[in-house]
């Protein structure tokens, strides 16, 4: 399995060319090449006053955390530094940060100011061009915030070093699960994308099943079986409120998903074992058919403009890809690939599907361009499914199930290059992930 | 809410997209809301409630064998009384088996319903719930999907052995609850399965 995924990466890296920008400003272009990774040096923040001293380090951290895990940036310990940065007002010797090599330097100071909340300030520097890169910032937040602060200057340094977005600052709402296979416990969680500040959003007296997120991130809709049949609900995500969507009884309804609107939501609708797609409107609760086929027709995603809908069905005798209208109408596949195919989602920027693909008996993570070309699978193991993507389309999140009576469900991120395939650490077991926007 | 400024004078910007203010005077403070919610208050108000629900309609998995309760009734009949619960269980058959994405139904499957259907016109005081599953293999909505369909093979198929369509309501479990746990064929195939759940017709 790992000499499986060790020859996919060497693929990606011969067919990529390098890219490194070295000319003008400090810039890593993210491209199919295995890149060596950018040296940087992010010394603990100057506490500016007594209150803000027990944030130095742990800010620094999480900043080093963040941009060493996307595995573009490389952290050079302070053991190394030649210079201590004691004040944030003070010159920067740049000299001394050449001579380790620390292509970037992330400098800060924090306090906290006499309301009780923690004032951080950041400067990002170019080392080699002996300059600021961008203007420096201040943060201003609450003091248990301060993770949430320490994600926004990595996110900074990552999108002026990478000119994209950044995706630190983000939450992701997931699957707890506990106790044995045929007997798991499930309850919504939601977490930093790190993992961090876990908290819970049901009990575990019902099923719950795959939440996903709104667009604005406020709202989170799901499937619960609380009343002894699947049934999906919103979930208001400041309040813990939640309501029922308005299906008719005896029928199932599943795999909910929010249309960029907030509003609109798209679905699955079990009636007489016949599953289809349907869409509805949460103000009104007017639900509208979208397909009407003896197949199943599941897991839809509407493109970020949201005028079209790609899903999963087997009405060609097997699960494969399709692409159709937002209102319905004539659908046409995308995925010819050999396997099963499931779980579609768009990505952010619209230009990719990232999937979960079954193929001998060995589950897949990939992406494809819309019309299926360029294929490309990012993992392989007994179970992988479900992927969600970050917000700025850079990197996916899934659920990787381990084989046999003591199986767990783990959440794991790769980059779409397939590199840095890595888990996200979590006590309790943890299934179908789904990513935020970046928080306000 | 975290609010962003930039130190060097000239704007105040809330990162986010939402607003790009003019400020001659630099870091400018901006009122900051409270991110983090008290989640474990709201979140023990919720749980009471799940709790009450949990007591009138529970999320129930039946598949007890013989540990009686599969059916309200069922301490009253032992395994040998024809018209207990557990001899439903036991003795007719409360389940059949499905081939890897199929839903139609074998002869020996058939036989099966026969006799559950039977047994369902000699006691009309039982509903049932057909349950469907399936195996590990395939995606959460797939095998949500495939376990409707089931399901749905089995309930068409004892009211054409003339149950009486108002006395079943059929649920999928997908993959979600599988009753044997490894990951080979000889657990997959117990697992690819449908199952009659009695309960005695509440009196009203």
């Amino acid at each position: 399995m790992m000499k499986q995924f060790l020859t996919l990466l060497m693929a990606l890296f011969i067919a990529g060319m390098p890219a490194f920008a070295q000319d003008g400003p400090l810039r890593i272009e993210i491209t199919e090449g295995v890149i060596e990774p950018l040296p940087y040096a992010v010394p603990n923040f100057v506490a500016d006053n007594a209150a803000g001293a027990q944030f130095g380090k742990q800010i620094a951290d999480v900043i080093a955390s963040d941009l060493t895990g996307t595995g573009l940036f490389r952290e050079i310990p302070d053991t190394a530094f030649i210079s201590q940065i004691t004040s944030f007002a003070s010159p920067v010797q740049f000299a001394d940060w050449k001579a380790i090599n620390a292509q970037a330097l992330v400098t800060g100071a924090v306090s906290v100011d006499d309301t009780g909340k923690l004032v951080v300030r950041f400067r990002i520097y170019d080392v080699f061009a002996g300059q600021e890169l961008g203007n420096g910032l201040q943060l201003v937040g609450t003091q248990d915030g301060w993770r949430r602060m320490a994600h926004k200057v990595a996110d900074q340094v990552y999108s002026r070093i990478t000119g994209e977005g950044g995706y630190f600052d983000s939450r992701v709402v997931f699957v707890a699960e506990t106790g044995p296979k045929d007997k798991r416990a499930k309850r919504l969680a939601i977490m930093d994308y790190d993992g961090a500040n876990v908290s819970y959003l049901t009990d575990s007296t019902s099923i719950v099943l795959a939440p996903r997120f709104s667009p604005a991130g406020d709202r989170v809709l799901y499937t619960s079986y609380e009343t002894g049949f699947p049934k999906i609900y919103v979930l208001d995500v400041a309040s813990v409120n939640r309501r029922s969507l308005n299906t008719a009884e005896g029928t199932m309804s599943f795999a909910p998903r929010f249309a960029p609107d907030g509003r609109t939501v798209v679905y699955s609708l079990t009636q007489g074992g016949n599953t289809d797609l349907y869409r509805m409107d949460t103000g009104s609760g007017v639900s509208t058919r979208l397909t009407n086929a003896p197949s199943i027709e599941t897991a839809p995603s509407y493109s970020p403009d949201g005028r079209q809908i790609v899903f999963e069905s087997d009405r060609s005798g097997t699960p494969q890809l399709y692409i159709m209208p937002a209102d319905g109408g004539e659908a046409r596949r995308i995925s010819f690939g050999q396997g099963r195919y499931g779980t579609p989602v768009w990505s952010p920027r619209g230009d990719l599907v990232a999937f979960t693909k079954q193929s001998k008996g060995r589950f897949h993570i990939g992406v494809m361009r819309l019309d299926g070309s360029e294929e490309r699978l990012l993992t392989a193991s007994f179970l992988d499914e479900g992927p969600t993507w970050s917000p700025n389309g850079r990197v996916i999140m899934f659920t990787r199930e381990t084989q046999g009576a003591q199986g767990r469900a783990n959440l794991y991120s790769v980059d779409i290059t397939g590199r840095n395939l890595k888990q996200i650490s979590t006590e309790t077991g943890a299934s179908d992930p789904s990513w935020s926007p970046l928080q306000k | 809410m975290v609010a962003i400024a930039e130190i060097t004078p000239r704007f105040v910007r809330f990162l986010g997209a939402r607003a790009v203010v003019e400020s001659g005077k630099g870091m400018k403070k901006q009122r900051v809301g409270h991110y983090k919610m008290t989640y474990l208050s709201k979140t023990l108000i919720l749980c009471a409630g799940l709790a009450l629900a949990g007591c009138t309609n529970p999320d129930r998995f039946a598949n007890t064998g013989a540990d009686g309760l599969n059916g309200g009734g069922a301490l009253a009949g032992s395994a040998q009384d024809p018209a207990s619960p557990l001899y439903f269980q036991q003795t007719v058959g409360d389940r059949v088996l499905f081939e890897v994405d199929q839903s139609n139904l074998s002869p020996t499957a058939q036989s099966t319903l026969a006799g559950q259907a039977q047994w369902l016109m000699s006691n009309p005081e039982y509903n049932a719930v057909v349950e469907g599953h399936a195996d590990e293999q395939g995606t959460r909505e797939y095998n949500l999907a495939l376990g409707a369909r089931r399901a749905n093979s089995v309930q068409e198929y004892l009211e054409s052995q003339g149950v009486a369509g108002n006395r079943m309501k059929v649920v999928s479990y997908g993959k979600e609850r599988p009753i044997e746990i490894c990951s080979e064929e000889a657990c997959y195939v117990k697992n690819r399965r449908a199952v009659t759940v009695i309960s005695a017709v509440p009196s009203s």
